[in-house]
């Protein structure tokens, strides 16, 4: 049973609200329930399977997904706030069969075991160097503190990172 | 964890939000960034039956140079007061409590009237806006009316807004030049603070509040009433857990905060150039 048909079940005169979400540049249109949040949206309304939901109390950072180009845990959001708003999830960074340059980098680096944590560590990544292109290891160590890894010891995501923002310069 | 059904109403202006107030009365709560309510709503600890999204009133994001402070606007993010340069040059505490805010994905998401409407003992705005003596201007049926930072703490997670109230703006007065500190303790990258300071130099005299150290954001006013009265950094800091009431969880006992008070006010008061 999927967690919005579970919804459904005990709401009491839930008002619906039309949304419009631009996600990974394709309009989408559906009704949600209010309590719907963004990351259930994703997944399960417009079918998009690659964001993952760790912790589900806003501190893990596996749901991480750019909210107007910027990281937000969509598990921390809901699909009414990102109504008329873009959304780019992790099948949204690559162009076609060629991969992202973060992308790369983290298979190159072997930035990741068993990859639950790699969407969301790819995304706050992508965003950490559009706000900071030039990043020192510490930058990068801070700005990934809203991520967690439970196999690498982030050690080859932090060397992924700074190699993604010295192939950018 | 799914919040319970709630009605949702998107606020396009500030009269529109006061007026979906008045009609719910406490059944309502505001949602600005959402980054303290949903996760109380997802637990079930908040059940509000309407949310009232003021997300949107990007009128109220805002840093303006009032002559002698800075006004805020209630809805402007973490991030925006983190990067903004005149926060930088006039009030340089509240951008250094600011960027120690949760990660990057909270700071994009949360604001600063969210951050002190939630009033928790445990956040690090709370802290700055104590020390460098702000206020908030607060819209409400009864018209608009200013509150000192230091008469809107009320209790745990509690403030002296009404439910038909709302933060519009937060007014900073300037400190430019003038030394400060922040300080946290905490265990893991991105957690809140066990025990946190902030210091502020004045003309006025010395301001001290604490982090996790009462049910309320406070200040320590033993600390500021040595300072002023001549003492050292150094003496002052030794009275930091005077006449304040911390409690013990998971991560410190009472013991250990009265002791992290003392140590890192000590490190907030040297940093601060007492
Ligand atoms: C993972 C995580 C880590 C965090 N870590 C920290 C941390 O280390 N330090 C820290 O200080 N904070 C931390 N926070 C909290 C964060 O700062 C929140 O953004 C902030 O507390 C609430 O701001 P908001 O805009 O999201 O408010 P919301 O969640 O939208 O609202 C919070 C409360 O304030 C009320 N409210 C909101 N805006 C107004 C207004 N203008 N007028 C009147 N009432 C209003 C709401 O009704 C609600 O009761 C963390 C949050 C998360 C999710
Ligand atoms: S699932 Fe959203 S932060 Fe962990
Ligand atoms: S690769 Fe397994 S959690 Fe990060």
């Amino acid at each position: 049973m999927l967690i919005s048909d579970l919804c459904k079940t005990d709401s009491v005169n839930a008002n619906n609200v039309a949304v419009q979400v631009k996600v990974n540049g394709a309009s989408h249109s559906h009704e949600v329930e209010p309590r719907t949040l963004l990351v259930h949206y994703l997944r399960e309304d417009v079918g998009l399977t690659g964001t993952n939901v760790g912790c589900d109390t806003s501190s893990c950072g596996a749901c991480t997904v750019h909210l107007n180009g910027e990281s937000v845990k969509s598990c921390t959001v809901l699909a009414v706030q990102a109504d008329e708003m873009e959304v780019t999830t992790i099948e949204g960074l690559a162009n076609g069969d060629e991969m992202h340059p973060m992308q790369t980098c983290f298979m190159n680096n072997h930035a990741l075991q068993c990859g639950y944590c790699t969407p969301g560590m790819v995304m706050a990544s992508v965003s950490l160097l559009d706000e900071n292109p030039n990043p020192t290891e510490a930058e990068v160590r801070e700005g990934l503190e809203g991520n967690l890894c439970r196999c690498t010891g982030y050690h080859n995501i932090v060397k992924a990172v700074l190699d993604a923002a010295g192939g950018q310069k | 964890m799914i919040p319970v059904a709630f009605d949702y109403v998107r606020a396009d202006s500030t009269e529109s939000a006061l007026s979906a107030l008045a009609q719910h009365g406490d059944e309502a709560k505001l949602m600005a960034g959402g980054h303290s309510l949903l996760p109380m709503m997802k637990l079930r600890l908040a059940v509000p039956s309407v949310v009232v999204d003021i997300g949107r009133l990007s009128d109220l994001s805002y840093v303006r140079d009032g002559d002698d402070h800075l006004a805020i606007g209630a809805l402007t993010r973490h991030r925006d007061v983190e990067m903004n340069s005149a926060i930088a040059e006039h009030a340089p505490l509240l951008q250094a409590a600011t960027a120690n805010v949760g990660d990057p994905q909270v700071r994009h998401r949360g604001t600063i009237g969210g951050s002190l409407a939630h009033a928790d003992a445990s956040a690090d705005t709370p802290s700055a806006l104590l020390a460098l003596g702000g206020s908030l201007v607060v819209n409400g049926p009864n018209g608009e009316r200013v509150i000192a930072g230091e008469d809107f703490f009320a209790g745990f997670l509690e403030s002296v807004l009404e439910p038909t109230e709302m933060i519009t703006e937060v007014r900073i007065p300037k400190h430019t030049g003038a030394g400060y500190s922040f300080q946290k303790f905490n265990r893991r990258a991105q957690d809140w603070a066990i025990v946190g300071v902030s210091a502020q130099r004045s003309d006025a005299g010395a301001k001290v509040a604490l982090v996790s150290m009462h049910p309320t954001p406070v200040r320590a006013t033993a600390v500021e009433e040595a300072l002023n009265g001549g003492a050292n950094a150094t003496e002052a800091a030794e009275l930091a857990a005077e006449g304040v009431s911390p409690s013990s969880d998971l991560n410190a006992s009472v013991e250990y905060r009265q002791h992290l008070a003392r140590v890192f006010t000590k490190r907030a008061l040297v940093e601060a150039g007492f």
